[in-house]
């Protein structure tokens, strides 16, 4: 029999090292596990040390015998060539290994098990987890804002109806396909103005009239970001192209606009919509501040895409223009039918990117007193029945929040696989 | 054979302060097969690209097909349309299949309706051989097809003049055949054409007319036939004695 080489696992030990390793390998988890939940410590007979760092340890001894070359069982090469392919690999594999044991259940703990979710009133909240006792009973607020609760179906068939058109585009015979940019561009918003206008707003048709102060909450931030992004797209576009005029008015109109709205915080921004712009109004004339609101986060999110626009218009090469030109297009229908479509398609990230910007910067338009789902919040947390409970309302609106952010950004991946033709 | 359809009279053109052509004089009259040869940075790709004004000439006139090019833009488009341009990258649109990049300019420059475009655009595909690539994007295509389908987007313009900027020099050995012979089976076709190559089995097989550039003038310009047995220049005979 040959002597074993413990430095160099080989699959000629396969179940010795297997085991050893294994065996270490578990040792290192249940030392951590001990020393963080229970405070025992198994090495307490070790020096100090030595004992402080026993589980990472245990755990490098453990995945260095593991560490078999050609082994010959498919999950155990996998898992070494992903985790443990050397041994700074093997150490920060342990370390993330650790921090999930380390963090996991405390949050399970906080989310689910010391959680309390019956019950209608603040001391319905016990246990020393989360109180989504709280969420339960101002989930209609944060959905709707102060819009009243008799009216607040309104809101809901608004939304579905939009949602009906929006989906109604994918169901679109491919005869009238190439039509499909204008129904989304044009004839959506047009269909959302309306519904906003008359059916959210009411006043007329026997509705009663909600005031846009009272909007809020989630529907809020959705009718802000909707109509922003629909807007601030086409005018970016403009943007970029007019940035890159031979004109020089239209050049460097295009490029001080969009300095000037680069330039300045959001913030500012809505102060000024706020504040400053009704005074340029003639008198009599008034502007809801819901819509000054829109055209300021719209103007301001166009400068951001007309700069990643204009972003993929320069990675094209010249030889695209020379061909359209050469084929006797002009300015428009080179852009249009040539050098935008590929443009566009190189900057999805981009204006993914600058989107999902848009829809986290929403919240701002608390300083001119429209509460969407965040300014919801602020407002609970002042309620002195409910005090204390800001935590639990943060985290509902981030998950709130991720989630949309995380579908447009699944979304964006999904129309980058679609046009992907070339390369 | 007479009707001159591009006349160049006295033409200058600067980059900055580079002179890139210098009292540059050509006629081209109608069916007429013109190879335009010489070093690098001779100016023969920019005297190609003023005919249809990819780029701007400073001096003198360039006449195309009796329309005089200036600043309007109209009259621009309109000889674009008339000229054909192949070039050396190919230019195909990535993001459009080989049928969508030929029927493009007819139907949105010519509207011309679909269905011809795309008959017309099959037929002139076939003509290159690529008919059965119609469905594919340029990126699934070798480099001398692409090529190929570049000179079947220019024709289905139905040009009257095509102009050649050096269409064989980003290609391998072995596909610079397959493009050449669709040019010269257009040559044969009666097409005018305008040629910048360094393939002078090509200019002796279809052009009449050899012109050698060199510095941004026209250095010798001859009947092919005398070009390749006595040219007159030094320069000429050096670059002669270099290439073949």
């Amino acid at each position: 029999m040959t002597k074993i080489n413990f430095l160099k696992p080989n699959n000629k030990n396969l179940n010795l090292f297997l085991g050893l390793g294994s065996l270490f390998f578990i040792l290192s988890i249940v030392d951590f596990s001990l020393n963080n939940f229970l405070g025992k410590n198994i090495t307490f007979f070790l020096p100090r040390y030595i004992n402080f760092f026993s589980p990472l340890i245990f755990g490098i001894i453990g995945l260095h015998f593991i560490r078999i070359e050609f082994s010959g069982i498919k999950k155990l090469d996998i898992l070494n060539k992903n985790i443990n392919t050397s041994n700074l690999n093997a150490t920060l594999s342990l370390f993330i290994i650790f921090l999930l044991i380390f963090c996991i259940p405390p949050l399970l703990n906080w989310f689910i098990f010391d959680a309390n979710i019956s019950g209608n009133t603040k001391e319905a909240c016990t246990g020393s987890g989360a109180c989504w006792v709280y969420i339960k009973v101002w989930f209609n607020r944060f959905m709707y804002g102060m819009y009243p609760n008799t009216e607040q179906w309104r809101v809901n068939l608004s939304f579905a109806i939009v949602l009906a058109f929006a989906g109604a585009g994918f169901f679109m015979p491919s005869k009238y396909r190439k039509y499909l940019t204008l129904y989304y561009t044009i004839f959506l918003p047009i269909i959302s103005f309306f519904l906003i206008y008359y059916l959210i707003s009411g006043g007329s048709f026997g509705l009663v009239w909600v005031e846009t102060g009272a909007w809020g909450g989630l529907s809020l931030t959705f009718i802000v970001s909707f109509f922003c992004l629909i807007f601030c797209f086409p005018i970016g576009m403009m943007l970029a192209l007019g940035r890159r005029s031979d004109l020089p008015t239209i050049k460097y109109s295009s490029l001080g606009f969009i300095e000037f709205w680069r330039g300045v915080p959001l913030i500012t921004v809505l102060f000024m919509s706020a504040v400053m712009f009704p005074m340029f109004l003639p008198d009599g004339v008034y502007m809801d501040k819901l819509i000054r609101v829109i055209i300021a986060i719209t103007l301001f999110e166009a400068a951001y895409v007309a700069e990643v626009i204009r972003g993929g218009l320069q990675a094209l090469p010249r030889g695209q223009y020379d061909a359209a030109k050469s084929l006797g297009m002009g300015y428009w229908k080179l852009h249009l039918l040539v050098i935008l479509p590929q443009a566009l398609k190189l900057v999805i990230p981009g204006i993914a990117n600058t989107f999902l910007a848009l829809v986290k910067d929403t919240p701002l338009i608390f300083v001119v007193g429209l509460l969407e789902l965040t300014g919801m919040l602020g407002l609970a947390k002042t309620n002195p029945e409910w005090l204390g409970f800001s935590m639990e309302g943060y985290v509902f609106a981030a998950i709130i929040f991720w989630i949309i952010c995380y579908s447009m950004s699944r979304y964006s991946q999904n129309l980058e696989l679609k046009y992907k033709t070339d390369r | 054979m007479s009707e001159k359809i591009i006349e160049m009279q006295n033409v200058n053109k600067w980059f900055d302060d580079f002179h890139v052509l210098k009292d540059i004089n050509l006629d081209v009259k109608l069916k007429q097969k013109i190879v335009v040869c010489g070093p690098s940075g001779s100016g023969k790709s920019t005297l190609i690209r003023c005919i249809n004004r990819l780029e701007e000439h400073q001096k003198g006139n360039i006449i195309v097909d009796g329309v005089e090019l200036s600043e309007n833009t109209k009259n621009i488009e309109k000889i674009r349309a008339e000229v054909g341009m192949v070039f050396q990258q190919f230019n195909l649109f990535p993001h459009l299949s080989i049928l969508d990049n030929c029927t493009l300019a007819p139907i949105w420059v010519k509207k011309m309706g679909k269905k011809d475009a795309e008959d017309l655009a099959m037929k002139q595909l076939e003509q290159v051989q690529i008919g059965d690539q119609s469905q594919k994007f340029p990126g699934q295509l070798s480099g001398g097809q692409q090529q190929r389908c570049a000179i079947a987007r220019a024709l289905c313009m139905k040009p009257k003049i095509m102009l050649f900027d050096e269409p064989t020099s980003a290609l391998d050995p072995e596909m610079i055949k397959e493009v050449l012979d669709a040019m010269v089976n257009l040559a044969k076709g009666g097409m005018t054409m305008i040629v910048v190559t360094h393939e002078m089995g090509f200019a002796k097989e279809v052009a009449d007319e050899v012109i050698f550039m060199d510095e941004g003038l026209i250095v010798e310009k001859q009947p092919t036939k005398d070009f390749f047995a006595n040219p007159k220049n030094d320069r000429t005979k050096l670059f002669l004695s270099q290439i073949l």
